[in-house]
C-alpha cells in the first residue's frame, strides 16, 4: 500500500486540478478552451422567462401531440431569429392543460421579444352556424365558429394582386392534409361564407362559389402593400398552429442580475472565510485540514456545476453556500467524537480512527435526512427552488466524500506524535 | 448548567414562543406572495431623483390598476405590486410611470407576473411537498427507531421529536406572520423551501441526541434515566451548537450580502435552524425525562 503522505499528496494535486477547472481566474492556459463556463441563471444573467398558456380545444385530442409540437417549432424558429445563446423553448404540461416556456437569457429588449413572439399570428379558418336570437320572436342569427382548418396547415403565404383592381391580396398555399380539409370545407359550406380569422378577427370573409380543390386560398382585405407585405411575413414567420395566452413571466434586467451575482458571489466569499475561520481556531490542528478538505469541496461542487450543467440561480448558490456550512458538519461530529476519545486517554492515533469510524453514522443519517428534503424539493419545486435543491443535494453527496475521505487521508499523513504539544493541537484541553 | 432538571423553564419559553407564534398568524394571517396568489411586481430604479411614492401611486391609477401597492427598496427603486398585469397593460403602466417621471430618469429593473392559474398550482405543489415531506420524515424517525425500545418505547422518542419538529416550524411562520404583517415580507415558494431544508437539518439534531440516550442507557445501566439524559446531552452539546453555528455563519453571511431575492429565505433558514437547536437540545431530550416521570408516577 501506498504511503498515506502519497495519497494526500495524489488528493491535493486532484484538488488543485479541479480548482483549476473551477475557477476562471487561473487565466489563460491552454487547457482553458476545454472548461466550460458556468450555465446562469435567468435571475443573475437577465433575461425572461414567459409562461404561455396553449388552447388546445380547436383540435381533435388525438391531434394535440402533434399540433403542440409544430407550435414549439414555430416559436423556436421565431426565437432563434432574437439573437439569444442557446434560447430555451420546452412545452410543459401542467394542472391539465399544456404549457409553452419560452427562456431567453440575457436578452436585451425583452419587451420586444415578447411582442415577436406575441406578434406570431394565429391563423384559422371559421365556418358559419346558426344560432337561435335573444328572445322568442328574433330571427337566428349567423356566427363563424372555429373549423378545423388553421395556421397549422399552413406551408406557405404569399403577395398577390387583384386581376381588376390590382389592389394586393394575401394568397395561402395549404398543405396537402390542409387542401383536403379547405376541400371538405367549401364542399360542405358551398353558398355559404367561411371566414378567414387572424388572432381572433375576422380580416376577409369569402363566399364560397364552389368546391376548392387544390388547396389554395386567399385573404382579401384593404390592404395597403405594406400590409400586405408585413402579414405574409409573419405568416411565413410560422402561423400558429395553435393559440396562446401569455401568463407568466419573469423578466430581469441584465443590470440587476449582474447586481445579484455579485451580492452572492461576495455572501460566499465571507461565509465560506467565516466557516473557515472558525474551524481554525476551534478545532486547531484538525481544523486546519478541514479548511483544506473544503477547498477541495468547494472546488469539486463548482466542477461537477460546470460539467452537469447545473443552472446557477440566486437560489441555487444559496442552497451552495449553505451546502458549505453543512459540508463541515461531518468534520465538526468527527472531531467532537475525536475529542472524547482523546478525554478518556486513547492514543492520538487510535482517538482519531475512532472519532471517524463512530460518527459514521450520524453522518450518515444527517445526510440522509436533507437528501430526503432536497429529493422532495427538487421534484415539486419551481425552476428556482429545484435549483436550491440541486446544489444543495449535490453539495451534501460531494461532502460526504470530502469531509470523510479527504479530511481522513490528510490527518493519516499528518505524524501524529504521542506528545502533549499535539494532544493540545488535537483538542485536548486537559493537557493545557 | 443543569438542563433536565430545569426542564420547566425551557419548556416554558419553547411554549410562550410557541403560542405567540400561534397568536401571530392567527391574529395577522401569513401574507402570501404572488407565487400564491398571482398577481405582478414591477421593480423600477431611478437614476437621478426617486419622486414620492404617490406619484407612482396616480400612475398606476390612471391605468385603471386599482389597489396597488408601492414600497421603496433599496436607495433608488420601487416595488409595486399589483394584480396579474397583462402585457399590455405592463407596458402601459411603465410608459405612464416614465412620463410621471421625466424620460430617460427612471428605467424597469424587473416584472414578474403570476397568472392565478399557476398560483393555485404552486400552492397546490407546496401543499403536495408539505404533506410528503412531513410523510418522508416521519418514515424517517420510524426508521431511525426501528430497534429502540429499550426502558424508553420508540413511539415515545418518535413523539418528542415531532413536538419539537413543531416547535421549529412554528416559530419561523409566527415571525413572518409578523414581519408581513409590518414589513409587507412574504411567504413564497423559497419560505416553503426553507421550512422543508429545516425539516431534514433539524430532525437530526434531536436524533443525534436520542442515539446517545440510547447508548448511554445501556453503558451506564444503574444511572437514573435523568442523569442518563442529562449526560447524553452534554456529550452532544458541542456538536449540535457547532454544526448548526457553522451553517448559521454562512447564511448570516448571505442575509447580509446575498441581495434582496435570497434575504427572506436565509432568515428563514437562519430561524429554523437556531430554533431546531434549541428545540433538540432543550425540548426534545427533556421531554423524555418528563414521560418517564409521568409514567412512573402513574405506575406508582
Amino acid at each position: 500500500m501506498k504511503s498515506p503522505r502519497t495519497i494526500a499528496a495524489l488528493v491535493l494535486l486532484g484538488g488543485i486540478l479541479a480548482a483549476y477547472v473551477a475557477f476562471p481566474i487561473f487565466g489563460q492556459g491552454p487547457l482553458d478552451r476545454f472548461i466550460p463556463d458556468y450555465v446562469l441563471g435567468l435571475d443573475l444573467a437577465g433575461g425572461a422567462h414567459l409562461t404561455y398558456r396553449i388552447d388546445t380545444t380547436t383540435v381533435a385530442p388525438e391531434d394535440v401531440t402533434d399540433a403542440v409540437a409544430s407550435l414549439r417549432d414555430a416559436i423556436e424558429r421565431r426565437v432563434n431569429f432574437m439573437g439569444v445563446s442557446e434560447p430555451i423553448v420546452q412545452v410543459a404540461s401542467s394542472a391539465g392543460e399544456q404549457r409553452l416556456i419560452v427562456e431567453l437569457a440575457g436578452i436585451k429588449d425583452i419587451n420586444q421579444a415578447i411582442q415577436q413572439i406575441g406578434a406570431t399570428p394565429y391563423l384559422e379558418f371559421r365556418v358559419p352556424m346558426m344560432i337561435p336570437g335573444e328572445g322568442a320572436t328574433s330571427t337566428p342569427q349567423e356566427v363563424y365558429v372555429p373549423s378545423a382548418l388553421t395556421g397549422r396547415y399552413l406551408k406557405r403565404a404569399r403577395i398577390e394582386y387583384q386581376q381588376q383592381t390590382q389592389s394586393p391580396q394575401v394568397g395561402l398555399i395549404l398543405n396537402d392534409e390542409g387542401a383536403k380539409i379547405f376541400e371538405e370545407l367549401t364542399t360542405q359550406y358551398v353558398g355559404q361564407r367561411i371566414a378567414i380569422y387572424l388572432d381572433g378577427a375576422p380580416v376577409s370573409i369569402p363566399t364560397v362559389n364552389e368546391p376548392i380543390t387544390g388547396g389554395q386560398a386567399v385573404i382579401t382585405g384593404n390592404f395597403t402593400i405594406e400590409e400586405a407585405n408585413a402579414l405574409v411575413r409573419s405568416l411565413n414567420a410560422g402561423a400558429l398552429p395553435l393559440n396562446v395566452e401569455l401568463i407568466g413571466q419573469q423578466t430581469v434586467q441584465s443590470t440587476l442580475g449582474e447586481r445579484a451575482l455579485s451580492d452572492t458571489f461576495r455572501a460566499g466569499i465571507v461565509g465560506v472565510i467565516a466557516v473557515m475561520l472558525f474551524m481554525l481556531l476551534y478545532y486547531r490542528l484538525p481544523g486546519l485540514v478541514a479548511v483544506l478538505a473544503l477547498c477541495i469541496y468547494i472546488s469539486l461542487s463548482l466542477v461537477i456545476f460546470k460539467l452537469l450543467p447545473v443552472t446557477l440561480t440566486a437560489a441555487a448558490m444559496t442552497g451552495f453556500i449553505l451546502s458549505v456550512g453543512m459540508a463541515v458538519d461531518a468534520n465538526v461530529l468527527i472531531f467532537e467524537r475525536t475529542k472524547e476519545e482523546l478525554r478518556l486517554g486513547k492514543t492520538i492515533k487510535g482517538s482519531v480512527e475512532e472519532g471517524f469510524h463512530r460518527a459514521w453514522s450520524s453522518i450518515r443519517d444527517s445526510n440522509t435526512s436533507s437528501i430526503i428534503t432536497s429529493t422532495i424539493l427538487y421534484y415539486f419545486g419551481t425552476s428556482f427552488v429545484k435549483g436550491f435543491a440541486l446544489t444543495l443535494g449535490i453539495g451534501v453527496l460531494v461532502s460526504m466524500f470530502s469531509a470523510i475521505v479527504v479530511t481522513r487521508m490528510f490527518l493519516r499523513a499528518v505524524q501524529l506524535n504521542e506528545t502533549d504539544r499535539m494532544r493540545v493541537l488535537m483538542g485536548d484541553k486537559s493537557k493545557k | 448548567m443543569e438542563i433536565v432538571k430545569n426542564r420547566n423553564i425551557y419548556f416554558a419559553v419553547a411554549a410562550i414562543l410557541m403560542i405567540v407564534s400561534l397568536g401571530a398568524i392567527v391574529l395577522y394571517g401569513l401574507k402570501l406572495g404572488i407565487d400564491y396568489t398571482g398577481g405582478s411586481i414591477l421593480e423600477i430604479e431611478y437614476s437621478i431623483t426617486r419622486p414620492d411614492r404617490q406619484v407612482i401611486e396616480s400612475a398606476t391609477t390612471e391605468k385603471g390598476i386599482e389597489g396597488a401597492t408601492v414600497q421603496p427598496t433599496g436607495d433608488a427603486g420601487f416595488l409595486i405590486r399589483t394584480r396579474t398585469l397583462t402585457e399590455v397593460e405592463h407596458q402601459a403602466l411603465l410608459s405612464s410611470i416614465v412620463a410621471a417621471s421625466g424620460e430617460g430618469n427612471v428605467k424597469e429593473l424587473r416584472f414578474d407576473t403570476i397568472g392565478p392559474t399557476i398560483g393555485r398550482e404552486l400552492k397546490q405543489k407546496s401543499l403536495t411537498a408539505i404533506a410528503i415531506a412531513v410523510i418522508a420524515i416521519l418514515c424517517y424517525i420510524a426508521f431511525a427507531f426501528r430497534k429502540v425500545s429499550y426502558k424508553i418505547s420508540s413511539w415515545v422518542y418518535a413523539g418528542a421529536a415531532i413536538i419539537a419538529l413543531a416547535h421549529d416550524i412554528l416559530i419561523p411562520t409566527g415571525v413572518f406572520a409578523v414581519l408581513g404583517h409590518f414589513y409587507g415580507v412574504e411567504i413564497d415558494v423559497l419560505f416553503v423551501s426553507a421550512l422543508l431544508t429545516v425539516l431534514g437539518f433539524s430532525i437530526h439534531d434531536t436524533i443525534v441526541v436520542f442515539d446517545r440516550v440510547r447508548e448511554n442507557l445501556l453503558r451506564y445501566p444503574s444511572l437514573a434515566f435523568d442523569a442518563v439524559v442529562e449526560r447524553s446531552i452534554k456529550e452532544t452539546i458541542a456538536r449540535s451548537i457547532n454544526t448548526s453555528l457553522t451553517t448559521v455563519l454562512v447564511l448570516v453571511a448571505v442575509f447580509f450580502f446575498g441581495g434582496s431575492t435570497v434575504k427572506y429565505f436565509s432568515l428563514a433558514l437562519i430561524l429554523g435552524i437556531s430554533f431546531g437547536t434549541y428545540s433538540s437540545i432543550f425540548v426534545a431530550s427533556p421531554l423524555l425525562v418528563t414521560w418517564m416521570t409521568w409514567k412512573q408516577r402513574r405506575s406508582s
